[in-house]
């Protein structure tokens, strides 16, 4: 695997104040690599490093041997970029927006084919204004995609979708790095990274808190399954706890949890049935990225 | 073509598709010079106006309204929009770079001025036979200067301004100021000295000054394409030293 982004010691300051904090990561050719941490991590800031918007104070960035604050024109037309919010003109139509900017690269996309995949064919005549939501976002997506680039950035790629459109989106990714197209997804959609991403790294404060697969980082913060039911005949909560891989034993009003390591979830429902206990509701909950984000962190999305 | 080219293009068919906007621009002039044209002896030079022809001194306030009209509405709302939308920011991560979008605007801008000057132009000979500029070399550096010097002041109430509102109200705070001064609201022959002095100053007043003189095939005086291409340079430098390419 060739590297086609290499970020060593990436650091940017406002006011003094390192903003992304000497982070170092490579990204291979045709990986889907993932940037993932709460709001204001630092995310936007690293990445606008790497498109050339922003000069970055320290560090080095090689972006497909090309360094963006130095060769941003060449570098340009090589990749693609959906920002935060951008909007178009009012008036400007779908149609001419994307073959406005397949003009400007050198060897552009069938901008038609990209109306067609992206679900745009019937409102190529539609001004921008009048687009919904997630319209003008595939437009987004669209336009970095017309350039025919070698790396496309994604900057919250599924903002403001509804859950269809966000898989459907999610499917085309995947079809893009069929084609051999690296991309970086800035995210705080645990799912979206979990399902899309090669490997991620989690952006705390400026700084890498964790960097490996999504499996991985499930991995490595360790954690335990828990059980969830609701009994239906009095229950002998001490020996289900004193089952191999048992952690612990709780009771919330007529719900019983259990936690554990391994397989313990065998043991426990073994155990139910031995006793001739009949369970409703039963649920295995297993770790996800999202735990493992909290693990890892020691906080959650949101704060 | 090219992205300069598919921009100016594109550029057009935007401002031609904002109608209120095309009107001003194509419409309004004309309709001026119409309604006063067609009052009983305006075809004559008039006394109060220096000797110049009623409709011909309308014609060359339509040249300044269309003037103030882009340079000092079209040109700060629009960029101020431009802005603020994250159109100039999406650009800079595009092959094209944000400025070409700007030049581009400014040509499409320029261009529908000189087209709408020349449609009064020709509006006035053909229902009023009022002469075309008896200078027309003067005429065109007049306009040209004009447009150069009423934009650049656009570009800096653009350049300054943080946000698209802010940057369309301090449009609005140049126009009127600027208008009175120049002499459209009523003709410098009736300012005092001190005013007219003002006003000879402004873009707005020097452009109407030369414009007129050279419509009747005078040389415009030096001291008004001095004064134009001063704030033309000089707003146009300050413009592009300050411009914001993002909204903070």
């Amino acid at each position: 695997m060739t590297a086609v982004i290499e970020v060593t010691g990436l650091t940017k300051r406002y006011g003094g104040l390192a903003v992304v904090d000497g982070i170092s990561f490579h990204v291979d050719k045709g990986e889907i690599f993932g940037i993932l941490g709460p709001n204001g991590a630092g995310k936007t800031t690293a990445v606008e490093c790497l498109e050339g918007l922003r000069k970055r104070d320290d560090g080095d960035v090689r972006i497909l041997g090309l360094d963006p604050r130095t060769d941003a024109h060449r570098l340009h037309q090589r990749i693609g970029v959906q920002l935060q919010e951008t909007q178009l003109p009012e008036k400007l139509k779908v149609r001419e927006a994307l073959g406005l900017y397949a003009s400007f690269y050198p060897n552009p996309a069938d901008w038609r084919e990209l109306l067609s995949r992206w679900g745009l064919a019937d409102k190529a005549g539609t001004s921008f204004a009048k687009l919904s939501g997630g319209q003008k976002q595939r437009l987004f997506i669209a336009l970095a995609l017309v350039g025919n680039p070698e790396v496309v950035f994604l900057d919250e790629l599924t903002a403001g979708l509804d859950p269809g459109a966000r898989r459907a989106t999610w499917d085309l990714i995947s079809q893009v790095r069929a084609l051999g197209v690296t991309v970086v997804l800035v995210s705080h959609f645990m799912d979206e990274v979990e399902e899309l991403c090669d490997r991620v790294a989690i952006l705390e404060r400026g700084r890498i808190a964790a960097l490996d697969t999504p499996a991985g980082l499930v991995d490595r913060a360790g954690g335990e399954y828990r059980v969830r039911f609701r009994p239906t005949v009095p229950l002998d909560e001490p020996s289900l706890a004193a089952l191999p891989g048992v952690v612990s034993v709780t009771r919330r009003g007529a719900q019983v949890d259990i936690s554990g390591t391994g397989d313990f979830a065998s043991a426990v429902t073994a155990e139910l049935a031995r006793r001739q206990v009949i369970v409703a509701d039963l649920r295995i909950e297993g770790r996800s990225l999202d735990s493992a984000y909290v693990a890892l962190t020691g906080r959650t999305m949101d704060t | 073509m090219n992205g300069f080219g598919r921009l100016a293009f594109v550029e057009t068919k935007l401002f031609l598709r904002e109608k209120a906007a095309t009107l001003a621009v194509f419409g309004l002039p004309v309709a001026l010079v119409i309604g006063f044209g067609l009052i009983p002896g305006f075809g004559q030079p008039q006394k109060s106006l220096s000797d110049q022809i009623g409709t011909e001194y309308i014609a060359s306030l339509g040249v300044a309204i269309v003037l103030a009209t882009l340079g000092l509405n079209g040109v700060p709302m629009v960029i101020g929009q431009y802005r603020e939308r994250g159109i100039l920011r999406r650009l800079g991560v595009t092959p094209v770079r944000p400025l070409t979008l700007l030049v581009a605007k400014m040509a499409v801008w320029a261009a529908s001025a000189i087209l709408s000057v020349a449609l009064v132009i020709a509006v006035v000979r053909i229902a009023f036979h009022v002469p075309t500029p008896a200078a027309p070399g003067w005429f065109a550096l007049s306009v040209l200067l004009g447009i150069g010097s009423v934009f650049a002041l656009g570009m800096v109430a653009a350049a300054a301004a943080p946000t698209a509102r802010s940057a369309a109200g301090l449009g609005w705070l140049l126009f009127f100021p600027n208008m009175f001064l120049a002499g459209i609201y009523f003709p410098t022959e009736e300012m005092s000295s001190t005013m007219r002095q003002i006003g000879n100053f402004t873009p707005l007043g020097s452009a109407l000054h030369a414009v007129r003189d050279s419509w009747m095939g005078l040389d415009p005086r030096p001291e008004y394409l001095g004064i134009m291409a001063a704030y033309a340079v000089i707003l146009g430098a300050l413009a592009v030293r300050f411009f914001r390419w993002e909204q903070a």
